[in-house]
């Protein structure tokens, strides 16, 4: 008998009664202002959320931090010829990469996450290789909880698919908070007020 | 220093008490260490009192875990073909061994001598680190607990603290030891960039990443793993082979159910609302092999157990840990296994029950691991049920056997049990010395209390059948 038999034969004998799935119950009450709690949530695991009311204001924002002499990829076609999109052949040449700016579909208010899966990311490592990242959501896009998001991400098709939330940390020496562990040290969300 | 003990600790075999004792010989460094556990105790209660449904939430996770505990077969199924219909490629193993070698030969077909590995408990408990070195094969941990940890030669003290008995003048010593940092620099944001930079090395030169698994859903055959750090996204996304090691009971039924037990997972283990990164694998990316190895290890048997079986609800938060006033105080390399505290208290005996029978009884059975578990798990009454079972399978020393059956004879005599309380009033105030000595384990570090001058029998007596 495999293995796989074996371990399936021993579950099946021993598992007990079927005990029925029951409907997900939430009583989270309807939180108002979505795009205010996502901004609290999101500065309180050490992002930003930076409100702007066009494409233009992003480039602008991003320039006054980040050297434009270091590498930005850009994944967002309406903010134009901002840097070149690589050809993504070996995900290992993404090292150097200073900024990477890439659109999530939603954030969720409760804990300042963003939703973005991978055909927005051009490479799945360009989110977790980059030293600075920088997400554009629409303010309307921003759910309460988990519950409501998991609702809009439905049955939809992905072959990878992360919440990223915030900058990569540890605390791992005595509990001190760093920000930038491994991946990006730190995390930008706009959020576009008009379509 | 501690850290050359909890090295030797780990190696020889006594028992949860005798380390425990050797623990607490560093006063303050037990002070310190229960206080930065209650810290993050702290931060739980924090971050669960935010959500006004945590109770309701703790009550879903725990229903869909016994749906998924008592339809296990068929959740099983269902995930590895939806696994298999995404490209990947599903191994079973039945042993800790054999999940070993599985990844191994996975490994060397591949022709690899270093691979990168995010935490995986399962991993911990089949103790693949050195089965893998055994065949000249490194494992890069990449985790930073998990990596400071590794460099020290040690098993981690706490599943989602890896490190947390560490100082960080110990670890700047380390550093500078493995890393080649500055003596004397123990600042926490420099030690990590040194890691940072370190690890980043070892990412990118590995083809092949190992992964824990914290959620796979049987509807889609996707698993989610769950960091802080980006470390299990780096290891993955740069290799050309990707292994998710996993136990059977991972398993949950829907997508949705995420939105569950992602709500619970950190906000009860570290008190954060969510970890820094949620990753869904649903499939390979391009070019890539992605294998998921289901592990059972003695979890199928468990199954069978009315009393025990609830403990496979586990999501692994660690919150039962940093409440537990045992665990906080006597370290988690007491315990001698890959999961410490109460949970692996009641894990461990399960699969190995005289090797483990002392974890049962590092308990003061206080109930506040049940209270903070977010799946409900009944952790503090299997700890009670446990001592039951290892008693009646003999594994309790004999001096408790022989304490248990004299109590149980006197407090079965009720004549007897008088007498015997007037006796040992009278002793304790006469001959003090006979009950306050090092051989009565009551004693240390406490005081005996002042002795009552009559028994309760006749305090009740006196004052309450009269009125």
């Amino acid at each position: 008998m495999s293995s796989r038999e074996r371990i399936l034969e021993a579950v099946k004998k021993n598992q007990p009664n079927g005990l029925p799935l029951l409907p997900i119950a939430s009583a989270s009450p309807a939180a108002t202002d979505l795009a205010q709690k996502f901004i609290r949530a999101l500065g309180n695991i050490g992002g930003t959320a930076i409100e702007v009311e066009s494409w233009d204001e992003i480039p602008l924002y991003l320039a006054d931090r980040f050297s434009a002499k270091t590498r930005w990829v850009n994944m967002i076609p309406e903010l134009g010829n901002m840097s070149t999109a690589d050809a993504f052949e070996d995900p290992h040449v993404l090292e150097n990469v200073t900024l990477s700016i890439l659109k999530g579909h939603f954030g969720v208010a409760e804990n300042g996450a963003v939703w973005i899966t991978d055909e927005r990311m051009g490479d799945r490592a360009l989110p977790f290789i980059c030293e600075h990242l920088a997400l554009v959501i629409h303010s309307d896009d921003i759910f309460n909880t988990l519950h409501e998001a998991y609702e809009h991400i439905g049955a939809s098709p992905y072959s990878f698919g992360t919440f990223i939330a915030g900058p990569s940390k540890t605390a791992d020496i005595e509990q001190s908070l760093v920000l930038g562990a491994h991946g990006p040290k730190s995390m930008t969300v706009f959020l576009q007020r008009k379509r | 220093m501690a850290t050359d003990t909890t090295i030797m600790n780990h190696t020889t075999t006594s028992d949860h008490a005798t380390l425990a004792d050797k623990f607490n010989l560093d006063e303050p460094r037990v002070d310190w260490h229960d206080k930065t556990l209650w810290f993050i105790r702290k931060k739980r209660d924090k971050a669960a009192a935010q959500v006004p449904d945590w109770e309701q939430l703790r009550e879903s996770a725990s229903q869909i875990k016994n749906n998924v505990l008592s339809n296990l077969h068929s959740y099983l199924l269902e995930f590895e073909k939806n696994a298999q219909k995404n490209g990947i490629t599903v191994h079973w193993a039945v042993t800790a061994k054999e999940h070993n070698q599985i990844v191994h030969s996975i490994i060397q077909e591949k022709g690899i001598a270093q691979v990168v590995k995010s935490k995986s408990m399962l991993t911990e408990e089949c103790h693949l680190n050195e089965y893998l070195l055994a065949q000249g094969i490194e494992v890069i941990d990449t985790d930073l607990g998990e990596r400071i940890v590794q460099l020290a030669g040690e098993p981690p003290s706490h599943i989602v603290l890896p490190c947390i008995h560490w100082k960080k003048e110990e670890i700047g010593e380390l550093f500078s030891r493995h890393l080649g940092t500055p003596e004397g620099n123990s600042d926490p944001q420099f030690l990590t960039t040194a890691a940072r930079i370190h690890l980043r090395q070892h990412f990118l030169s590995s083809r092949l990443a190992i992964t824990g698994v914290n959620f796979a859903v049987a509807e889609t055959g996707e698993i989610v793993v769950c960091t802080n750090e980006g470390n299990a996204d780096l290891g993955v996304q740069l290799a050309d082979v990707h292994i998710a090691c996993m136990g059977i009971e991972k398993i949950i039924p829907q997508r949705k159910h995420l939105g569950i037990f992602l709500r619970l997972l950190a906000r009860s283990a570290t008190g954060q609302p969510i970890t820094t990164y949620s990753s869904h694998f649903q499939r390979p990316r391009k070019g890539q092999e992605m294998h998921i190895v289901l592990v059972d290890n003695g979890r199928s048997e468990r199954l069978a157990s009315n009393d025990f079986r609830n403990a496979l609800k586990c999501i692994r938060c660690g919150a039962c840990m940093n409440t537990c006033p045992v665990y906080r105080r006597s370290g988690g390399h007491s315990y001698r296994y890959a999961i410490a505290g109460p949970i692996g208290a009641i894990l461990a005996p399960g699969l190995d029950m005289e090797k483990h029978a002392d974890l049962p009884f590092a308990s003061t059975l206080c109930g506040s691991c049940s209270h903070v578990c977010p799946v409900k798990i009944d952790i503090h009454d299997q700890l009670y049920k446990w001592r039951q079972v290892l008693v009646k399978n003999g594994h309790v020393s004999g001096t408790k056997k022989v304490g248990m059956k004299g109590l149980a004879f006197i407090l079965s005599h009720p004549g007897l049990y008088s007498r015997a309380g007037a006796v040992g009033r009278w002793l304790m105030k006469h001959v003090p010395g006979l009950i306050n000595n090092k051989f009565n384990p009551w004693y240390k570090q406490r005081e005996m209390p002042d002795v009552p001058k009559q028994s309760f029998t006749k305090w009740y007596q006196q004052n309450r059948i009269s009125k």
